[in-house]
Formats: structure tokens, sequence, C-alpha cells
């Protein structure tokens, strides 16, 4: 027992003095979860907009004033020719437009019903898309409004309804992911090339001689990666939940868990991939292709799985993050339980004891 | 303390090693010789329990390769071929840890720790990372870490590779000075002055090894003038090209 905590302190010190290591464990995930997660909400919130209000009466003060209030849009300026919005479009700052006509008050008093016209930038179709899509609420709810106090029923517009997501916020669908992809990345990348550059250094063919068992000598090696992972999880957590406002819905202790199954599948094929190659440059590449890559395109996490064609929907079910990928954001953002995840981590499962098994015969045959 | 009878290692079709025989006696300096490829690291890492044979015997320490293998790791100390201490540790975190390895109790570590920092005038360095020092320095250092737990056997591969002659010299005095306390040193080279240190030479060609006796013994028996004639005139028929 001894020698093994010798050895963790030991591996502890190989994380802790090298600042390469050290940028990668904890720089990327915060960089990654804080870029991703500004650059997106820059995107949604504070877009700038003009608003042409021909009508300049009661109801379009109310309404603009209605919009001015909300986080999403910066109203610049309230224009009443439509020459000076298309200079505004032209300068590129503005996203979007909204076009009210002349006798909004009178037509919606008299009528019930009125019409304003949206114009969006969509050289961006996304942004155009979700910018176009808070603006029909934003006037959906201005009726509810006027309906409420009026007690005679207006006329509804548009109608936009967005489940689960109604902010259509971004942070929801690629913190999993994120998450997913540090877990993975220290995982696999930091063991594997870690008992490459023993095996490089001469220092590993050391060990193996001392009574120290060959076993332990992995065990103590995957240590103290589970403990970073676990801090990374619970930095990426905080962040995504104070930073970012994400929901979290689910049960903390069985994200823990299901994670902890996720990060020894990544250990093993870290050893796995330790077993089959003898430089650090290898390792690290062989790490990249076979991880980072079908990650980033098969687990669902940047392309819908379900687009895709059958061969390459069939490939996806090996790559163990589209399991993990719909485990966690079950557990996160609708808050499911294990009965409704227990298919996917008993496949998760079975992939980390496949590949615990393959890498460790795998060790042992290259001692023979 | 090492007893060879027709040690054999083969892989697929190719016999690295070749039914090689031999005794090392307790306190002696054996010397391992051999072009590259001619087979000393693979036989070397079978004595050690880091390969298995295919065929034949050996005991290492008076217990069995086969049977006991635990049992020799504890009573052997090891140097690799590549120089195997970690760069990113200091002096003192590198006999802890390696101390630790090999069960010694803390005591046990410290005493020995001053001590060999004693021997080696490393004070000033004790608390400084390895990758700082000087190779011939990490050599010695690597060597006295490597016999730290006072093993019966110590096996040394080529372990003055890439260094400067007058550090080579200092670093056979280590050796002799170990082997002055009765430990067995096994060790190859493929430096032929360095044959001439050791009290007895087995010359590997091929897999067989082709000739055993002290150096003087060789140098007679071959009618040469040093160690590289008799080597030449060996390894010349030799089939195998090196690496």
């Amino acid at each position: 027992m001894k020698q093994f905590i010798n050895f963790i302190k030991k591996e502890f010190y190989h994380v802790l003095r090298d600042p390469k290591s050290l940028l990668m464990l904890f720089g990327v995930p915060i960089a990654q979860i804080v870029l991703f997660g500004f650059a997106l909400t820059n995107e949604i919130k504070n877009s700038n907009i003009v608003i042409v209000d021909n009508a300049m009466d009661n109801a379009s003060q109310q309404l603009i004033y209605k919009i001015k209030a909300s986080k999403y849009f910066n109203v610049g300026q309230v224009f009443m020719n439509p020459d000076q919005m298309d200079a505004a479009f032209k300068t590129d700052k503005v996203k979007l437009a909204l076009v009210i006509p002349k006798g909004f008050d009178n037509d919606l008093q008299h009528l019930h019903t009125a019409q304003v016209q949206i114009i969006a930038d969509a050289s961006d179709p996304n942004t155009a898309t979700t910018l176009t899509n808070y603006m029909t609420s934003i006037i959906v709810d201005y009726q509810g409004q006027l309906w409420q106090s009026g007690g005679l029923p207006y006329n509804i517009i548009a109608q936009q309804r967005m489940l689960y997501n109604p902010e259509l916020a971004g942070a929801p669908n690629f913190v999993p992911g994120v998450v997913a992809m540090v877990l993975l990345l220290i995982c696999v990348l930091m063991t594997s090339v870690s008992i490459v550059r023993e095996k490089e250094m001469g220092t590993l063919e050391v060990l193996l001689v001392s009574p120290f068992n060959p076993f332990l000598v992995i065990f103590s090696k995957m240590v103290p990666y589970i403990v970073v992972s676990l801090i990374n999880l619970t930095i990426i957590l905080i962040l995504s939940i104070y930073l970012l406002d994400l929901p979290f819905k689910g049960n903390l202790l069985l994200l823990y868990g299901e994670s902890s199954i996720f990060i020894m599948c990544a250990l093993s094929l870290g050893l796995l991939i330790s077993t089959l190659t003898d430089t650090q440059q290898t390792a690290m590449n062989t790490s990249f292709l076979l991880t980072m890559l079908p990650t980033m395109l098969l687990s669902g996490y940047l392309f819908p799985i379900e687009n895709m064609p059958l061969f390459l929907r069939i490939i996806s079910n090996i790559v163990p993050a589209k399991w993990f990928y719909i485990i966690i954001k079950s557990i996160m953002l609708k808050g499911l339980g294990i009965q409704y995840i227990w298919k996917e981590t008993l496949i998760l499962t079975g992939m980390t004891l496949f590949f615990l098994t393959i890498s460790l015969r795998n060790f042992k045959t290259r001692l023979e | 303390m090492i007893k060879a009878e027709k040690l054999t290692k083969r892989f697929g079709n190719f016999i690295a090693v070749d039914a090689i025989s031999f005794d090392v006696a307790k306190g002696e300096i054996f010397g391992f010789l051999g072009a590259n490829g001619a087979g000393k690291t693979t036989a070397m890492r079978m004595l050690c329990g880091l390969s298995k044979p295919s065929s034949g015997e050996a005991s290492v320490a008076g217990f069995d390769v086969f049977r006991y293998p635990e049992k020799i790791k504890r009573n052997i100390g090891y140097m690799s071929q590549k120089f195997s201490l970690y760069e990113d540790l200091t002096i003192k975190e590198n006999i802890e840890f390696y101390g630790g390895i090999y069960g010694l109790t803390n005591k046990q570590i410290k005493d020995k720790g001053k001590e060999l920092i004693d021997m080696l005038d490393l004070q000033a360095e004790a608390n400084k990372l390895v990758r700082g020092l000087p190779l011939g320095w990490k050599q010695k250092l690597a060597f006295s870490v490597a016999i730290i737990h006072e093993p019966k056997i110590v096996f040394l591969d080529e372990p003055t590779g890439g260094v400067d002659p007058a550090n080579r010299k200092q670093f056979w005095e280590l050796i002799y000075e170990t082997a002055d306390k009765g430990i067995t040193i096994f060790v190859t080279t493929h430096y032929l002055d360095e044959a001439e240190y050791c009290d007895r030479v087995s010359i590997m060609v091929d897999g067989k090894i082709s000739a055993l006796d002290t150096p003087s013994g060789l140098k007679k028996k071959y009618n040469a003038k040093d160690m590289n004639e008799v080597f030449f005139q060996l390894a010349r028929n030799a089939t195998r090209s090196g690496d």
C-alpha cells in the first residue's frame, strides 16, 4: 500500500511539474467552456437591431418598450424612414429590423388585427432564424398582454413554440459535448502519453524489473487522471451553471457515477494505445485519431446522427462518446433517472470491460 | 549467483538467444559483449524476469527464473540502456520513489539517501531536478539508485552509452567499489576497452556465446594485443547485422 501511495505521489509530480500537461488538463476545458459559452451567448444576447416606426402611436411605443426591455436585443435607433434602415444593414452591425406600419394602434383597436414586418440579415441564416423567432415571441407576448387588458380577443399574427429550450440557447447542447470531449482528451491522451513516455525514457523497464506488480504500475498511472478528470468535471459544471446559467435538472451523484464509467472507458483506451505505440508522438496522434475525430463527428454532439447515412449511423454505435453524450444530456438537461438510461449505461460498461480486458492482455503479452 | 544452462529465446522462427550456458560467481564483474542484435539484451531480459525463456534453465540469486521470478526481482537491481531516472523529479524524490518501490522503510530511505548523496558529493543538488545534471552524474546517480536496496546482483544494460571517457572511467570505479561490497555485477557493453575492466567476459555472436574467459585469457587464446582484435576475429563471421 505504501508503495502504491508512493507511486501515485510520483505521478502527481509528473503532472504538476509539466506546464504543458497542466495547460492541457485545466486550461483546455476552461477555455472551451468559456469560449463556447460566450461565443454563443454573445451571438444571441444583445444583438443590434433597429426599428422603423411608421406609426408613432401608443401601441407601437408599448411594443418598442417591450423589445428594449428584452435582453436579446440592443435597440440601436428608432427610425422613421426605410432608407436609414437600409444604410444600417449595410454597415453590417444590425442583424434585424422591425417595421411597424402606419396606423398600428388604430388597426389593433378597431380591427383587432395588425401586421408588422421583421427583416433579418440572413447572411448568417442560423442567427437570422433565431432572432426572428425571438422577435416573434416578443410580439406574441405583447398581444397576449393586450388581450388580458382589453377583454376582447386580439388576432394572433404568428405563432412560435419552442420546446425544452425556449430561449434556443446554445449552452445546454454544447456543455455535455464539452464534458465528453474533455474527459476523453485527458484520459486517453494523457494516460497513453504518460505510459509511453516511461517506455521512451527507459524507466518502465526499471519498474517492471522491480518487485512492484506491473498491473499496479498501470493502475497507479490511472489514479491521478481519474482525480484530475473529476476535478475537471466539477469545474465544467460550476462554470456552466454559474457562468452560462445552464439549468441543471438531474441527479448529481448519478452524473458523477456515469462519468466515472466513461473515465474508466477512456483510461482503458489510453492504456490500449500505450501498449501499441512506442513514441509519445505516435501515442498522441493515435489518441487524436481514435478519439477526438469520432467524438466530434459521430457522437451526435456537433452533427445529428439521425441525418447521417445508414453506414455512419451503424459506425456511430461503436463510439463510446455517443452513449455518454446521450446519458449526460438526459441527466443534465432532461433530469432523467437511471431507469431511462440503463441501456446506454450497460453498453458503456460493456465497452469499458472490453477495452480493459484487451489492453491488460496486450500489456501482459508485451511483458513476456 | 547466476547459472544459465542452454537458455534459449525464440521469437517465431527467429532464435534471438541460442542455448547459452554460463555461470557467474558472487562479487564477480561479468561482461557481456556483442554487436547490436547479437542477443545480449534479450539474454539479460530473461535473467531479470522481463522475458520468459523459450527453453533451457537458469537461476538467479539461487532462484529459478521460471518458478520464482518475483523472488528474483527482490534480489536484483537493474539499470536500463536509456537513462532510468525521472528527469522531472529531484534527486531526493527519485531516491524516495525507487526506495519505496523496493519496499524500504522511511528511515532506511532517509539513511541510504543521505549516504548516497554524500558519496556522490551531490549535497548542493539534492533538491534540484535531475534534468539539470550533467549526463555523467546522472549515470552515476542512476547506478547508485539501482543498488539502493542492496541487491545481490545488479544488471547494467549498456550503462555508459554516450558518456565521455573520463566519466566512464569514474563510473567503472563506482562499479569496482560495488563489487568489493560483494554485489555481483552483470554488465552488457559494446565499448571494447571496458571489457578489459571485467573479471570475465563472454562474447555473443548471432545469439550464441562464442567465447568466455578472462580478458587476458581471451587475448592469449586469440593471439591478440587487445579486446578489439579478439572481438573482430570472432565477429567477422557473424551473419546477423546490427540494427
